[in-house]
């Protein structure tokens, strides 16, 4: 029994994680159909540059509190101008190309982020700087870290702040329609390149939070981080239905908790066959089987055949 | 009409003699380079086949797949276990290939079957997830029972061989010597050549015909008559047994397979010869394959010299600057011709009007 809530926790931690990259996929997605196969990328981007803020600031003597928040903000502004010059350059002027044009772009994109980092950064692991106090404490004999708190937290109101964006504001309302229909949003006044354009920035935003949380989770960060937890975040999004926020955030979560629990059980299912090595692909087979029998995602809605 | 050149079957015809010609003499001239690049010229034609393979799916049936390499692995698995000391088996090659091709096509039906619904996006994802699930069993299959040896890989894998007559050592014909990649040279293309007659075939076929009915509209050829199930099937199953081939010839010629050279960016790679060279047209997946793994190769060469030219000494590190600059070159190439490189012109026509 304990097995089974520590890995609940373990799981909703690394869910939230995934959720909040999903995001990101799922906007650009939504809003113009587009798998940003760089997205995974800027979350690294995003990682190391808090890390170099954070231990900068961390060497000019800085308390912990204010290195770690400025790290925050930086790596978000980092990230948000790059998920902007990302749109900008790469993938606008592809608006009316071919479907399968800008996924090779994404592709060329990631390599190139991806080889700068490394140019950057190095190709050592880098160790993250603690940024929460690290308390630990137990419950019905599961251990949860402060760390685990804050990151389903932050998780938490991030996705709350963008659910208000999303419904509650005019650019939320213009993102919305743009999503449904994109010629007729745009004569009702809609400005098409903002709306996408805000949609990378603001996916990009909750990448590199996802990103400073990654780090302080595992307290390790390499130039290739970005490639894994992009992917299970696509699989995430698609899981949920891609295009749908909330299917985003549950596909993570799910995914998340899936993936705990796998590892932790599947030793004892198979007898001792299977270990837990195998936890990566149980993202995928639970994706096959829910496409399976339901096409569109958990939550997506059934598109109908346009031709 | 140049005068010189003669009339216009003619002109074609000398020019398939010159292309045979210098096919012929190429790996001799890129052994001029060292034995390196004659092997760098066996992947590029290794690429060909693969990309080849893929653009059935991709190119004729508009089905994107993201885990072709799965079926390549396939192929290079069951080369190794059936043809080196990890059993104890030696099986010669025309067993194993035919056998490679059948297991292979058999995963891709087997990726086929569930996925016959999706479209688009969603069966890139679900055919992305079964390439690594392939290749993580093949990294984990090692325990309890040693099936794949794991990480490390196989190694000491037999070559082609017909009879005595081994490809991996170099041998004397006619007076002329023949390095081991010089000889796998002419198998791949002489399979390579096999692999384009066969497309052209298809390409017209009723079965090509029907693929790309299903490409434009599927809902439409479906209501004219096609069975869209068995058609996607089809696409889906030829394209795995073209892997499966090449992926046995890889593993003869490399003589050792681990599960690193299956890895989801060897897929990528795939695709991406096949949108960049002009999705469905022969001619441009050829370029494609060829450029994509000949300038990274260029690249190794060109950037350590390159910089010290211009700053007097190297300041990236080589390895990431070449990616890098390929990873922009994909960029570019997509940015200025959307299409691919030589796309066909149908396609050109289409883009054409669209702008319009």
């Amino acid at each position: 029994m304990d097995i089974f809530l520590q890995q609940i926790i373990n799981g909703l931690v690394q869910g939230s994680i995934y959720a909040m990259v999903a995001l990101g996929y799922t906007m650009v997605y939504g809003i113009m159909g587009l798998i940003n196969f760089a997205h995974g990328e800027v979350v690294m981007i995003g990682t190391l540059v808090a890390i170099t803020v954070v231990t900068f600031l961390l060497k000019l003597g800085l308390p912990v509190w204010l290195a770690g928040g400025l790290g925050i903000v930086a790596a978000t502004a980092a990230c948000m101008l790059l998920g902007w010059s990302l749109e900008r350059v790469a993938y606008r002027p592809l608006r009316n190309a071919p479907r399968l044009t800008p996924l090779i772009t994404a592709i060329g994109m990631s390599i190139v982020l991806q080889n700068l980092a490394m140019m950057i950064w190095g190709r050592n692991y880098m160790t993250f700087p603690p940024l929460v106090e690290k308390t630990q404490f137990e419950v019905g004999g599961a251990a949860f870290t402060s760390v685990q708190i804050m990151i389903v937290l932050v998780s938490a109101i991030s996705m709350g702040g963008l659910l208000f964006l999303v419904y509650r504001t005019k650019l939320g309302m213009a993102m919305r329609a743009t999503a449904q229909n994109p010629s007729v949003a745009g004569l009702m006044g809609v400005n098409a390149n903002r709306v996408i354009s805000s949609a990378f920035v603001i996916g990009s935003a909750l990448g590199a939070v996802a990103g400073v949380m990654v780090g302080t989770y595992y307290e390790i960060a390499h130039y290739q981080m970005g490639f894994m937890l992009g992917l299970k975040a696509f699989t995430a999004a698609v899981l949920g239905g891609i295009g749908n926020l909330a299917g985003a955030m549950a596909g993570g979560v799910l995914l998340g908790l899936i993936e705990a629990l796998g590892a932790g059980y599947i030793g004892d299912l198979t007898g001792g066959f299977l270990g837990s090595h195998y936890q990566d692909i149980f993202a995928f087979v639970v994706l096959i089987f829910v496409l399976m029998f339901r096409p569109s995602g958990l939550f997506g809605e059934k598109t109908g055949d346009r031709a | 009409m140049n005068p010189l050149l003669g009339s216009l079957p003619m002109r074609k015809t000398l020019l398939g003699v010159l292309a045979a010609a210098a096919l012929l003499i190429l790996p001799f001239v890129a052994a001029l380079g060292g034995q390196a690049w004659v092997r760098i010229v066996d992947f590029a034609i290794l690429y060909v086949f693969l990309a080849l393979g893929l653009n059935i799916v991709v190119g004729f049936a508009g089905l994107l797949d993201l885990g072709y390499i799965a079926f390549y692995a396939v192929g290079a698995y069951l080369w190794a276990l059936l043809a080196s000391p990890h059993f104890g088996i030696h099986l010669p090659f025309w067993v194993i290939l035919p056998l490679g091709a059948i297991v292979a096509c058999f995963f891709g039906v087997i990726l086929g079957a569930p996925t016959l619904k999706l479209r688009g996006d969603y069966l890139a994802i679900v055919t992305l997830g079964f390439g690594e699930i392939v290749r993580i069993f093949m990294n984990n299959l090692n325990a309890p029972i040693n099936i794949t040896n794991g990480p490390q890989g196989i190694n000491m894998i037999d070559p082609v061989a017909i009879g005595g007559f081994k490809f991996s050592a170099p041998s004397t014909i006619f007076g002329i010597t023949f390095s081991g990649p010089q000889k796998y040279y002419y198998l791949l293309l002489l399979l390579v050549l096999a692999v384009i007659l066969v497309n052209y075939r298809l390409q017209h076929s009723r079965i090509g015909r029907a693929w790309q009915a299903i490409r434009e509209d599927e809902i439409a050829a479906k209501a004219i008559g096609i069975n869209t199930r068995n058609m996607k099937l089809l696409a889906f199953a030829m394209g795995a047994s073209f892997g499966g081939i090449a992926g046995g010839i890889f593993a003869a010629m490399q003589g050792f397979v681990s599960p690193e050279s299956f890895s989801l960016i060897e897929s990528v790679m795939i695709l991406a010869m096949v949108v960049l060279g002009g999705m469905g047209h022969i001619p441009g997946v050829i370029l494609g394959a060829v450029l994509l793994t000949i300038l990274p190769e260029l690249l190794r060469y060109a950037v350590v010299p390159v910089q010290k030219a211009l700053f007097g000494e190297v300041l990236a590190d080589p390895e990431s600057l070449r990616m890098l600059i390929f990873g922009l070159a994909l960029v570019l190439v997509m940015r200025f011709k959307p299409a691919g490189l030589w796309p066909s012109p149908d396609r050109r026509r289409e883009l054409a009007e669209k702008a319009r």
